[in-house]
Parts: structure tokens; sequence; C-alpha cells
């Protein structure tokens, strides 16, 4: 869309042109509606309903197991503080290699940290690792700051060694309607990022509707490669991931793939605490997309006291007994 | 101004690469997942008349069986005329002397500690039901137990309100109501007869379906535990000639029946020329007509729920999925999708969503038109699933390029088989969701509300759903037209088909 310079008077008082261009600025008023036209929209009674029956399904015994060690080697395990210091990083990023003792569970996929404390990642974890770094890069979480220095910070969390970053995109300009500007700045973090992995959060609860869910996940997915995420939240708002925007991503990942055969990857991140609460996610991601994203390369919980529940619960299912919470190591949680 | 659609990165496929598929595998299964509560079987259940356990006439008692495993669950009483007598006798005097001439507000009391027992008792009675009747055990936990206490509870509540059923007039209790009710919802379809009846004043001799009498016989455990006064419901088991004496004695002064069409009409011819009122559920063959601008997913899970709900075995099933056909294939490739993760297999187990057909007979039933089907030259498709060695099980069928004249299109299977049309304007949609003897529910599926509110004056039929399917409440009524029945069951219109207006 040609960018027109902004109007210089207010809508109502200059001449038709004024208007058409303050207009067309704001993006067209029937943009929304010709993508929902184009991509199909969500009923949220529907779809909700749809959730529930996964919270309905039973896991027991060795499933419950398999699907627990899963679920731990799918955890972006997290610290998105302003307190957090090299150190903190450093014992996360031992917890993420180690998540417990006797427990045969495997590394968690990665661990996501503000790009300021990248480089402690980098160091504690060692050029060689199995444990992935992720960045929340593009001024998180809001994005309010001017594209040339979210680039900037991409770059700079690459530099110091970041595999993964994690963008949010410009909610502001997707409510006013300015699509190719939300998807311009995607490409651009894109571009910036390289060969490392670009998770795009749409910031769900400030979408508010499961029809703007699935809008916003379309715009990025058709500038995403293969094996990019698209991510359900930054954590910092009140509503996070639910089953319900989570289902909707994944239907809309699933539409994606079988029209263009490319294979987008999701993560929910926020809100998700305990065991069963992820083993209901990971229902919903056998039943929309199968079994092919049942593997930490298209699927991730960005959790942070996730870990510990699941590694309570397998402890359980091991002993027999549950075990005192201090009896697992505190490396995620704040203080 | 450029759309999203014709940026850098292609959005179509590229020629000659494979269609992209989903694999539903076996990566991470669930393992069994039985209900384990213990449904209180006894080896033998006798009639329940005039609050008492009676040994039938004849002597005589028959077998049900587990249609998930083809075994014995218990014998039952083989009533016949003479116990037919009995329970009309005692329900008649109970009507005359307790029941018909107690207040409103007294009756409720017994109304509500049935609903309460039912609920106590909800695992028990769901995995009683399960075992009788091969539902999955998450329908009968969450919709056939609940739903039952439900109507109970929603009577109970119009008992001593009865002056404001019907405003300015008054109602009378009718006596003695003979009902007969089917096997796919057996529990619940008592509680649609009963409750009403009760709460009105009336007194019941009621038959449960043959092949399902089990929760029949317990509820009447819950009438005895609740103390209702003996008489007012007597519970006969038997086969379909006795739930004939019961539509045909003299002492009914209404008949209500829930069941085939062809039984109805034998029914009704019986009844010719005498006094008798009369309500009539019968079979359906309901249009879930889809528009291109409903959301398709939350469409695909209705129709879904309104095919596969208990087998199939529901007379207001959405067997017949009308789709734009502009809109066609893509649904059709959703509801494979779909298809493939539903789990068929061992109805107590919490995981299954499809259970077991249940008899032998409607099983062969079932085959029989999918034969058909197939013979007149529709496509049919079911997903790859592993069925159990034993018990009468059946994968979800679909046909597509099925027309109007084909017999699956036209006839009520009973059973997890959905017929799909096209069609493309909304004239069209109307015209063929109503080219059928039936017409008891239909579904529509779009965005468009104005849509709505025209095809629900336009549908023939009783229950029209919107953006969803096969929900029912206790307060909304529920009946068909044409071939369907006639008389309402639920709410207030419900109430009034069990009533005398004066």
């Amino acid at each position: 869309m040609g960018r027109l310079p902004s109007p210089s008077l207010p809508l109502f008082s200059a001449g038709g042109w004024g208007m058409v261009a303050a207009l067309m600025k704001a993006g067209s008023p029937a943009a929304f509606r010709r993508l929902c036209n184009e991509i199909g929209t969500v009923d949220a009674v529907g779809i909700e309903e749809r959730v529930a029956k996964y919270a309905t399904r039973s896991v027991k015994q060795a499933s419950k197991v398999a699907g627990l060690k899963l679920v731990v080697s799918m955890v972006d395990l997290t610290t998105l503080e302003g307190k957090d210091t090299p150190d903190k990083v450093a014992s996360l990023c031992q917890k993420a290699l180690h998540p417990h003792a006797g427990l045969d569970v495997p590394p968690v996929a990665a661990v996501c940290v503000y790009p300021s404390m990248v480089k402690h990642a980098r160091r504690a974890l060692g050029a060689d690792t199995a444990v992935r770094i992720a960045s929340v890069a593009t001024a998180f979480p809001s994005g309010q700051a001017p594209l040339r220095s979210r680039l900037a910070e991409v770059k700079a969390a690459l530099a110091d060694g970041a595999d993964e970053i994690d963008m949010v995109i410009n909610r502001g300009a997707f409510l006013a309607g300015e699509f190719q500007l939300v998807q311009d700045e995607i490409t651009a973090v894109r571009d910036t990022c390289g060969a490392a992995t670009l998770k795009v959060i749409l910031e769900v609860s400030e979408l508010e509707t499961y029809d703007n869910i699935r809008a916003a996940s379309f715009l990025a997915m058709r500038v995403l490669r293969p094996g990019d995420f698209i991510k359900t939240s930054t954590g910092k708002t009140l509503l996070n991931a639910t089953l319900g925007n989570n289902q909707v991503m994944l239907e809309a990942i699933r539409d994606f793939y079988l029209e263009t055969g490319i294979p987008i990857a999701m993560k929910p991140a926020g809100g998700i605490r305990t065991a069963k609460q992820s083993l209901h996610f990971l229902i919903a991601v056998k039943e929309t997309l199968g079994d092919a994203w049942l593997t930490n390369r298209r699927y991730r919980f960005g959790a942070s006291s996730l870990l510990n529940d699941l590694l309570r619960q397998l402890e359980k299912e091991k002993t027999g007994t549950y075990q005192a919470p201090y009896h697992f190591s505190e490396a995620a949680e704040s203080y | 101004m450029a759309t999203p659609t014709d940026r850098k990165r292609p959005t179509l496929r590229p020629q000659g690469r494979p269609a992209p598929k989903l694999i539903f595998g076996d990566l991470w299964e669930y393992d069994p997942a039985p209900e384990t509560a213990d449904p209180k079987l006894k080896p033998r259940y006798e009639l329940f008349i005039n609050g008492r356990w009676v040994a039938p006439a004849s002597g005589r008692y028959f077998d049900s069986i587990n249609p998930a495993n083809e075994t014995k669950l218990a014998e039952f009483a083989l009533g016949g005329t003479a116990d037919v007598d009995a329970a009309y006798r005692a329900a008649q005097r109970a009507f005359t002397t307790v029941w018909g001439r107690m207040p409103g507000g007294e009756r409720a009391k017994y109304l509500f500690r049935i609903a309460r027992l039912l609920q106590d008792r909800a695992r028990e009675f769901a995995v009683a039901e399960t075992l009788d009747s091969g539902k999955p055990i998450k329908e009968s936990r969450d919709f056939d137990v609940p739903m039952a206490a439900a109507h109970f509870f929603y009577h109970a509540g119009w008992a001593d309100k009865l002056d404001y059923v019907a405003p300015g007039r008054k109602v009378a209790p009718l006596g003695v109501v003979g009902q007969v009710v089917p096997w796919n919802f057996p529990l619940l379809m008592l509680a649609w007869k009963i409750a009403p009846a009760l709460a009105m004043g009336n007194c019941v001799v009621i038959k449960p379906a043959t092949n399902t009498p089990l929760t029949a016989l317990k509820l009447a455990e819950i009438f005895q535990d609740a103390g209702l006064p003996p008489g007012v419901v007597n519970v006969i088991t038997g086969p379909g000639s006795t739930g004939g004496a019961i539509m045909a004695h003299p002492t009914a002064a209404k008949i209500a029946f829930t069941g085939s069409t062809e039984v109805g009409k034998t029914i009704m011819r019986s009844v010719a020329g005498t006094d008798k009122r009369m309500t009539m559920e019968l079979g359906g063959k309901a249009a879930n007509i889809v528009f291109d601008d409903a959301p398709l997913d939350q469409a695909v899970e209705g129709i879904v729920n309104g095919i596969f709900f208990n087998q199939g075995e529901v007379c207001c099933a959405g067997s017949r999925l009308l789709v734009q056909e502009s809109v066609a294939r893509l649904v059709v490739g959703k509801l494979r999708n779909r298809l493939r993760v539903l789990r068929v297999g061992n109805p107590l187990d919490k995981n299954t969503d499809v259970g077991a057909i249940v008899s032998r007979d409607q099983l062969n039933t079932i085959q029989a038109y999918l034969k058909a089907g197939v013979e007149e030259g529709a496509v049919m498709w079911q997903p790859p699933c592993r069925l159990p060695p034993k018990g009468f099980f059946m994968p979800p069928t679909i046909f597509t390029g099925v027309t109007q004249s084909h017999r699956i299109a036209r006839e009520e299977i009973f059973g997890p088989v959905l017929a799909i049309l096209t069609f493309r304007t909304v004239e069209e949609a109307v015209e063929k969701a109503n080219n059928t003897a039936y017409g008891l529910s239909a579904g529509v599926w779009t965005d468009k509300g104005s849509r709505i509110l025209k095809l629900s004056t336009e549908l023939k039929a009783g229950v029209i759903w919107a953006n969803t399917f096969n929900k029912f409440d206790p307060a909304s009524p529920f009946g068909g037209y044409k071939e369907s029945g006639f008389g309402r069951e639920g709410g207030r219109q419900g109430l009034l088909d069990y009533c005398k207006l004066t």
C-alpha cells in the first residue's frame, strides 16, 4: 500500500481528498471484513465448547508420563523481569539443562530472556548446547518503539548469541486496521533474524476477539518461514494463553498448512502453570494438528512455574506420592 | 492496494508437490481410562406395580445384554396384558385416592426428592445406562443423567404454579397416562415423560424399550426411596406387544409415545375411535444447513455433534448435511480430519467418542443402508479405526455425492451415517431441507443473523438450531411437524399436553 502523507487537516474540515487520505492511512475500513471473507470467521461459543472437550479427556498411566516428559521438552523456561541478573539467568540455564536429577527427563527446549541477558545465558549454556536461547526483542512487551530501534534490539540479541527471537506485533496498527504495516514490520524483523527462528507474539488479550486472533495469525503466517512460530502472549497482560485462543491459532496453522504446505509452529505463553493444564493443551495439538506437531520444533510452552509442577507430577507417577515443593530446585519463579 | 495475499511469499503450494496431510497416529496415545463406578446391578428385575416388585403373570423373564461385549447384564420380567391391567388398576387407584387430589406444592416435594436422589447416584446411573445402551460414558455422565435430573427439577418447580400455565383458565390432570419410551435415551426419555405427567397430577404406566429396561427399574428404586405413593408410577418391562397393550388399555386417558414413525402409525390406528389424548414423538431426517459465510470449524463441530452424538441414534440427529456448493469441498475436508480423531470403542472408556450400536438388529439395519447408499452411487468414506472384536460397533460414516432421491437422504437410518448434499441458493436450501416426510429439527450455520431469522420461519421443523446443534433444555418445548409427530415435550407447552383446560 502506498504510504500517503498524513493529512494536515482534521477529518471533517477539509475537502474530499483529505478525508479519503485519512481513511486510507487508517487502513481501509473494509480491510478487516475482506480478510475475514478470505480466511473465515470463528464462532466464540462453538470454539469454547470444542476446547471444553479437551479438558474431559482422561490421560492416565504411561500416556500421562509420556505426555509430561514431552511437555518438559517443549518448555521455553522464561524469566522476564526488570530485576533479572546474570546469576539469576545462570541458575535458570542450569535448571533448563538439568530439570531434576533421577527422573530421566530431557532438558527443556529453550530459555527465554531479555536481550541484555542473552550474553549471560550464552556464557552459562556454552556454545554447544541442547537448550536454545530465545530473546524477547522489539521493545517487549508493548512494542511501542520506532521500528529502527526494535530492529537494532533484534540485531543486538542475535549478536550476543540468541537462537530465537520473540517479537511482538504492532497491536495499535492492527486495531487501527493498518494490516499492511503490521505485516511489513513482521517481514522486517524476519529479514533481520537471518537464520534465527522467529516467534511472533500476537498478544491475544489486546486483540480481544477470536476473529482478530485468527486474522492476526494469518497476517503473520503469510510472511513466516517454515518452523517459525506464532505465539499467544507476552505474559504481561491479565489474560494470556487459554485453550480457546490456542485452538483458534492451531486451526489457523492447520488451514494455512493444508493450503500452502508451510508448517508454522505454535507457542502458548503465560498462565499455564499446572501439568494438568499443559496436558489439555497437548491434547488440543494432538487432535487438531496431529503427530507432526508433537515436537518442540513445532510446539512450545512459554512458562516458568510450569516446569516444577511437571516434575512434581512425574515424581508422583514414579514414587506414588507427592513430594513437598522444596524438594524441587527453584530457578525460574519470581521471588 | 496490494492485499496481504499477493506479497513476496507464495501462499499457494508450488505445483507438483503432494498435498500436505495431517498425521493422526499413535505417537502419543491415551491409555485406557475406564469409568469404575459400581452400577449396582441386580441379577433379576421384577415389574414395578403399586410401589412393589411383582413377578410377571407369565412367570417368564428375558435377558438384556451389553451391546459393547454381547454379555448378559440382567434378567427382566416379561410383562403381559394381565400385568398391564394390574398396573392400570394401581395407577387409577393412586390417582383417585392420593395423587390427583394432592396439592401441587406437595407433589413438588416428591419431584424435587427424585431429582436430588438421581443426582446423588449420578455416576451409578451413568454406568448402568452405558452398559445397557452402548452410549459413551462421557455422554451418559455429562448429558443423559444430568439432563434427566434437570427435567425433574424443572417440573417440580411448575407443580405449585400450575394456575399460571394457562393464564385465565383452570387446569386439571387427565388421570392415568400410558407411556412407551425408546432405547436411544432410556433414562432421559423416562424423565421427559414422567416428570410433566406427575407435576400435573397424573399417574403413569410406562414401558421402557425391550433393549434398554435397566435404568427404568433403577429409577423405580429411586421412586421407592423418595416415598412416592404406591401406584403413581408403574413400570412394566416386556416386548413390543406389551407396549401395544399399554397404548390400547381403556383406562388410559392419554397415551404418549416416542419411537419410530412406523410404530407410531400402528398405535394411532389402534386408538382410532377412542377419546384418548395422544402425543407422538417420532422419527426425523434433519437437515443441517451450512452456508458459505459460516464459521466453518465450528460448523464441522456441530455437524459431528449433530450426527455422531449417541452413534447417530437420535431422532433429531442432523443426518442430512446441506452444504453450500462453494464451500462443500472445504467442509468435507475439514470433516474428514475431524472424524480421524473420533475415538470409537469401549463405551465405558472416558475417552470414547462413539460407542456401540444398541443391538445387532440395529447394526444390521444400518449396514443395509450403507449397502443401499453405495449401490445407489453415493461415495462412502469412513476414517480408519480399530473396532473391538466383540460388540456392535460401526465407524462414523459419511456419504458424498448424495441427492434428494437417494434412500440414505430420505429414510431415517438411526445410526452414525451422514448424507452430504449440496445447494446453491438460500431458496434451494429451504426447499431441499423441507423435502422430507419428517420435520423434527434443523440446523442453520451462517454469520448472517437476518438469514437465521428468515429460515427459522421457512423451515418446517419443530426445533431449529442456529450455529449450534443438539442443544436441549427442560424449558424448551421439543416436538415435530409432519410425520415426526405432534405434541410438545418440555416447557409450558409440554405441560399443557398433560392437562385438561377448563
